[in-house]
């Protein structure tokens, strides 16, 4: 029943638009369940868009988005959210941060109870000690590890990342991207990530596939499978002529899809 | 003197603070102490009968009571206004915009007569409401509707930047956390605004207290009814009763002192527990 051919979450023939301008058209994606699927492209290509369509903070003009065969229709607990800027609630002490998400998730469960599963996902973000602090304390990359244990701690069957690495420095960023394939292995079943990044080495050392997106508007303009298996290495990888050739090949898709643009214009 | 001493690029912390506080006693400290001297001219008896002359009591209680009022109603409305035209573009916004500091602007005896004009029982507005039984002109409610007016854009103008300055990702975060929309508002956005929203009000009650020109159509000045105190005062003062009036100043001084002191420290509490990030 639970193979790995069905789709999770599906995005049909999809269309966005601002005022004007049309920021994504004809966007159709399936999400194999448990995998994780990156979601590559230049600024401008409505990639964060499309993050927030599937999450339910935007509404598309057309077509649909379908997560565990329901249509989204707004923000759900069953997808859990991670931000740019962490967005941790800044007068809530951090495992309050956490333990509210799981108390939303779980109506009824008592506070305590909450509480003692926050401080478990902090401490298996590798923070243990700084629950009672509060977010300002923290540093960025702290502050990531925070709000990724208050996404997992929903133990939703979506993930949702949004360039949640971007704006942290490249060590811990390293750090955070292997935690992250850590967590994600070791839950049972592994949730649909759909991660969101401008980084083409940050999308293959991570993703299953990664969906590369054109601009104006945004579509996909090719969809490639991440053949290595896991778990993987840096050092492995740059030393895989598959890698090269693949980072190839979507440098060739963006080159082509801005060329194409410009030729247009 | 000090230890330690931190880098300054500019020079001149005596200077300011010498200047800081030579300003502030000669435009506000000398002022107010003169007050309480002339009001000293008054034996503690003769002090107490002025200011406790059942005339002048309801005066206080209008004064005080009303302006809290208006202070509240403009919190409410304040915020809404606010976050329209902070959230929302539509036509003619930057119009809208604009409008609200006209009560900054327009000599206060104007919106007096403006709004006398209207709510009088044979005005645009007081004409209708008349059959209804309500009466706004010469009513106490009439003083209400002036100092709502007045008081409007400073809750407007303290709330609008931080709301401005409010990143919509907690917002977001909190939605897919699955909080319900008056969740958010109550649990993410006003905590966020609340300091701004006391000090909105602080000031808005502030100048109602304080507020003459515009009170003094509209309330038609009945004794008992719809005096003001800044009404008594002038009364005093036409009657060359200075230390009488001086009395009352001092009793309202102390009295504003007082609740302002109460929303500054309420203030500064919400502020302490919210706005620990920045």
């Amino acid at each position: 029943m639970s193979g790995a051919t069905t789709a999770a979450l599906r995005v049909e023939r999809l269309r966005f638009g601002y005022g004007g301008t049309t920021v994504l058209d004809g966007i159709d994606l399936a999400v194999a369940e448990g995998s994780f699927l990156a979601l590559l492209g230049p600024s401008g290509s409505g990639k964060s868009t499309l993050l927030r369509l599937i999450a339910g903070l935007e509404s598309p003009e057309r077509g649909r988005v379908l997560a565990g065969n329901r249509p989204v229709a707004g923000p759900g607990v069953e997808r859990a959210e991670v931000f740019q800027n962490y967005a941790l609630f800044p007068w809530m002490r951090v495992v309050d941060n956490v333990a509210e998400g799981v108390r939303k998730a779980r109506p009824g469960i008592a506070r305590t109870a909450a509480r003692a599963r926050a401080a478990d996902y902090l401490e298996r973000v590798g923070l243990p000690g700084v629950a009672e602090s509060y977010p300002f304390e923290l540093s960025g990359g702290m502050q990531q590890r925070a709000a990724i244990a208050r996404a997992l701690a929903l133990e939703s069957p979506f993930l949702l990342m949004d360039e949640p690495f971007g704006a942290l420095d490249p060590v811990n960023r390293a750090r955070l991207q292997d935690l992250l394939v850590e967590l994600w292995q070791g839950r049972a079943p592994r949730p649909t990530v759909v991660f969101v990044t401008h980084d083409v080495d940050e999308a293959l050392l991570l993703a299953d596939r990664v969906a590369v997106l054109g601009a104006s508007p945004g579509r996909v303009i090719a969809d490639f499978a991440v053949p290595f298996e896991r778990p993987r290495s840096r050092a492995a990888l740059f030393g895989d002529h598959r890698f090269h050739a693949l980072r190839e090949s979507i440098a060739e898709a963006l080159d082509a899809d801005t060329l194409a643009r410009l030729a247009a214009a | 003197m000090s230890a330690s001493r931190t880098f300054r690029v500019l020079p001149g912390f005596h200077l300011t603070l010498g200047y800081t506080l030579a300003y502030l006693s000669l435009i506000v400290l000398l002022p107010l102490a003169a007050v309480f001297l002339k009001s000293a001219s008054l034996s503690a008896a003769e002090f107490w009968h002025v200011i406790s002359a059942p005339r002048v009591v309801a005066t206080y209680r209008l004064s005080f009571g009303v302006s809290l009022a208006a202070a509240a109603i403009n919190a409410v409305f304040g915020l809404m206004l606010a976050w329209s035209l902070v959230r929302y573009s539509f036509p003619g916004k930057r119009f809208v915009d604009a409008l609200i500091d006209l009560p900054f602007a327009l000599p206060t005896a104007v919106a007096g007569i403006a709004l006398t004009a209207l709510y009088a029982k044979n005005g645009w507005i007081g004409q209708y409401l008349e059959p209804q039984g309500i009466q706004v002109a010469f009513k106490p409610l009439g003083v209400l509707v002036a100092l709502v007016f007045i008081g409007l854009p400073f809750v407007v103008r303290t709330v609008q930047p931080v709301l401005e300055d409010l990143d919509t990702e907690l917002e977001e975060a909190a939605a897919s956390l699955g909080a319900q929309r008056w969740q958010i508002f109550r649990h993410v956005i006003l905590p966020v605004l609340l300091p701004a929203l006391l000090t909105g009000f602080a000031l808005a009650f502030a100048r109602a207290v304080g507020e003459y020109g515009s009170v003094i159509f509209i309330a038609g000045n009945i004794p008992m009814v719809s005096e003001i105190t800044p009404l008594m005062i002038i009364t005093k003062l036409e009657q060359y009763d200075y230390a009488g009036a001086t009395a009352i100043a001092v009793v309202m001084l102390v009295l504003s002192f007082l609740l302002l002191l109460l929303i500054n420290g309420l203030q500064a509490w919400t502020a302490k527990r919210t706005g620990r990030d920045r």
